[in-house]
């Protein structure tokens, strides 16, 4: 996703240049805007419109996927942290995130932002940013990738955090750290300018989710009962695999706009076959994932694992998010494929570091993040090793430290991590007062 | 009076109900455990860590019926929940001290 400029005033400065220069004939009062005018500013919005609206809800992906995952007596917590951090994430986007992301001109590095500022209603023609789309659609297509970075922080430190520190990382990462980083690209920022190269946000969002999450997970420490002293995994199997299931496939079908989406523009014949494009290998992405953890898995440990296989359907999807565009359909294959791989080893991986990451989020969206960064060179000759391997790594220096350090202050100011007794008796009493399952809950 | 109970293999309980209600017996009560005898354990493996599964889901009834009837609902249920492999359950027979029916305050048998 390459964008340098931003609607407002800027946008609407060009598109004034572009009206003096059209034959005055196109907006005179007797007559209607052609196709030509308007045309590529409606199919595009269409695309914001409607992208936005599937990469909305992954919102519910990511709640049925962390809900099936975690024991009955933390299901209400999680489904709690789910819904408060989506609108968290819209109202910060709205007060400082989206302007701080897309500064328009600014030093590259940083700058804060103010409140977003909507198009008037009934625009017309002549006052619109016809080489783009509308504040609103841009504005509403944006903040849903937000709440993706942050879902992904809630899914690995489930079942032992306090709501409130939290909630109020949220506040952080959404308002502050996601649109700083996502300005240095997204934005125009210096890592654009250098040719890094990342479609829709395998860095951007998920790699920064990633990071968020394991600098989270080491503060934070495991799960009561999950590392025994001499080492040893004791598995805690979720509350319900279907839910799981149907998260897993309500994030494959918000994928689609969250790459689909991320082209920008579905104005030109050229435009809206690359969005058929990216529909068609984000989908066979997702598929290598998947069947690449089902077929390790019962190579490995003789039976299929189908958290590992949604595993590695996410991971497919992580892993083609970055250049989901330029690929041959079986090029989306392997490069899903290997993020398949990459979740079936680093899953045990991280529980030899005793690094407790209850849904995987760590191997899904960082670990296939960066071989999705890294995997765009395969296919996009614009890209350079070098280039994206600066961006994942000034991504992961500032994401992590920054992480770090709100971590750590929250744990000494109010600590983050509820007492033995609660967390043996479930976040859903001791937190929320609430069962999610009060009629069948062993307690 | 006897209180019997019994420990079965779940897919056997509506075999066992209807065998034993065609016998006479008017009711009984049902819970669902999980249990283990010489069905021993096995382990399973989730997300690449082994874990172990001590416990096999059963089905537990409880049934008080006057004693003239008990050897009989004991042979009914032996009869019926039996597969012939390990982890068709067993049946123990107690004595009862006293029982009410609730809605009537009829009292022992007249309460059964």
């Amino acid at each position: 996703m390459k964008r340098f400029t931003q609607s407002g005033p800027m946008a609407t400065g060009l598109a004034a240049a572009a009206l003096t220069a059209l034959p005055t004939l196109a907006f005179a009062q007797d007559a209607a805007p052609g196709f030509d005018e308007i045309g590529p500013y409606i199919m595009t919005t269409l695309l914001f419109c409607m992208a936005g609206f599937l990469v909305f809800f992954m919102a519910a992906g990511f709640a049925m996927l962390e809900g099936g995952l975690v024991r009955s007596k933390n299901v209400t917590m999680q489904m709690t942290k789910n819904i408060g951090l989506y609108s968290i994430a819209a109202i910060m986007y709205w007060l400082i995130g989206f302007n701080t992301m897309y500064p328009g001109d600014f030093n590259g590095f940083f700058a804060i932002g103010g409140q977003t500022v909507l198009d008037p209603v009934g625009v017309a023609a002549a006052a619109a940013a016809l080489d783009y789309a509308p504040v609103g659609s841009d504005f509403f297509f944006q903040p849903v990738f937000v709440a993706a970075t942050a879902s992904i922080v809630s899914g690995a430190l489930a079942e032992r955090i306090h709501i409130s520190p939290f909630l109020i990382f949220v506040f952080v990462l959404t308002g502050v750290m996601y649109p700083i980083s996502g300005s240095w690209q997204w934005g125009g920022g210096w890592l654009s300018e250098m040719g890094f190269s990342d479609f829709a946000g395998s860095t951007v969002v998920h790699s920064v989710g990633g990071w968020a999450a394991l600098a989270g997970a080491i503060v934070l420490g495991p799960r009561i009962g999950k590392y025994g002293k001499d080492g040893k995994v004791h598995p805690i199997p979720g509350s319900n695999l279907a839910l799981a299931t149907l998260g897993t496939f309500i994030l494959w079908l918000g994928w689609f706009g969250f790459n689909g989406g991320s082209q920008l523009a579905m104005g030109t014949v050229g435009d809206v076959s690359d969005v058929s494009r990216i529909f068609a290998n984000t989908n066979m992405a997702a598929a290598a994932g998947a069947v690449t953890a089902l077929i390790l898995t019962q190579a490995v440990y003789g039976k299929p694992d189908l958290t590992m296989v949604l595993n590695g359907a996410l991971a497919g999807l992580v892993s083609i998010t970055a250049e989901p565009l330029a690929p041959t359909l079986f090029g989306a294959l392997w490069i899903g494929a290997i993020g398949g791989v990459i979740v079936v080893f680093t899953v045990p991986m991280l529980d030899k570091f005793k690094i407790d990451d209850v849904v995987g989020a760590i191997p899904v969206h960082l670990f296939a993040g960066i071989w999705g960064t890294i995997a765009v060179v395969f296919y996009n000759s614009d890209a350079s090793l070098g280039t994206q391997l600066t961006g994942i790594v000034a991504y992961g220096v500032f994401t992590f430290v920054a992480s770090l350090v709100v971590w750590f202050i929250l744990k000494a100011v109010m600590g983050i991590r509820v007492g033995e007794e609660e967390e043996i008796n479930g976040l859903d009493m001791s937190e929320l007062g609430m069962e999610a399952y009060p009629e069948f809950s062993k307690g | 009076m006897k209180l019997i109970i019994a420990a079965i293999k779940p897919f056997k309980l509506e075999e066992v109900r209807e065998a034993l209600t065609s016998m006479g017996v008017r009711g009984m009560m049902v819970t669902e455990i999980k249990g283990f005898g010489s069905q021993s354990g096995h382990t399973e493996i989730y997300r690449g860590a082994e874990y172990a599964v001590n416990f096999v889901p059963k089905v537990k009834l409880e049934l008080v019926v006057p004693a003239s009837m008990a050897d009989q609902v004991v042979e009914t249920i032996a009869a019926t929940a039996k597969t012939g492999k390990i982890g068709d359950g067993k049946i123990f027979v107690l004595d009862v001290g006293q029982a009410v029916r609730v809605r009537t305050g009829e009292t022992n048998e007249d309460a059964l």
